[in-house]
């Protein structure tokens, strides 16, 4: 189950609304107890895929090293990564599952001009995606 | 020379839940190793068949991605700290049927 707070809700949808019609991304920072990812924060990290940004996305190593040096110094922890799907269903792609990890959840967030249509994680098991309870 | 490796969420479960471990050698490729020979189901996870970083794993030396350093041949001081970084991607396009 992946846990999402109001704050960092709030902070995922302004982030992929503001990015809109770029995918954009980042980390979720949190805590990892029984099985339960508990986000306290989101960092936005650049999407070095520039030439693809509205269908591709790959996260700066750089801004991922960041986020979870700051996040181990609060002792916390990278728990899942998020990113959003312009325009298209908040389910992974084949292009998200091949370079997925297992424990991690996957939050996808579905925008239009509007703003958050549809908002789901995921996780991989084996070599597919599982939905996974989204608590808000 | 003893290098603390982190280890992200994704793979501690080849690390028994350590989050960073106490590792020797003189260079990367020889943390690496001994990181490997000490964690079952570790290795194919970072190395390839040929003892290359696969393409989805980065490591840090610092801040510094080895692969503008020396590569695995990049040399290990002391207390160095060394991060295994999950290369993260993805995107709409070409959605899985389900």
């Amino acid at each position: 189950m992946l846990r999402l707070p109001p704050k960092p809700l709030f902070d995922v949808q302004v982030a992929v609304l503001a990015g809109y019609p770029r995918e954009v991304c980042g980390v979720l920072v949190g805590s990892i107890l029984n099985g339960v990812n508990a986000v306290q924060r989101i960092v936005q990290a650049r999407n070095l895929n520039v030439e693809r940004a509205r269908d591709r996305y790959e996260l700066d190593p750089e801004d991922y090293l960041r986020a979870d040096q700051a996040a181990r110094a609060d002792g916390l922890e990278v728990v899942g990564i998020w990113h959003s799907h312009p325009d298209h269903a908040a389910a992974p792609s084949e292009t998200d599952r091949e370079a997925a990890w297992e424990n991690w959840s996957y939050l996808i967030a579905q925008v239009s001009r509007k703003g958050v249509t549809d908002l789901r994680s995921w996780r991989l098991e084996g070599d597919r995606f599982v939905e996974e309870d989204l608590e808000r | 020379m003893t290098a603390t490796v982190r280890i992200p969420a994704p793979l501690r479960s080849f690390t028994g839940g350590a989050d960073e471990l106490s590792v020797e050698g003189r260079t990367i490729g020889e943390v690496l190793e001994h990181l490997t020979n000490s964690c079952d189901g570790l290795g194919e996870r970072v190395l390839d068949g040929k003892g290359r970083l696969r393409h989805f794993v980065n490591v840090y030396l610092g801040s510094h991605d080895i692969r503008t350093l020396q590569g695995l041949e990049t040399p290990v001081e002391d207390g160095a700290v060394v991060s295994i970084v999950p290369a993260v991607a993805g995107g709409r396009g070409r959605s899985l049927s389900r």
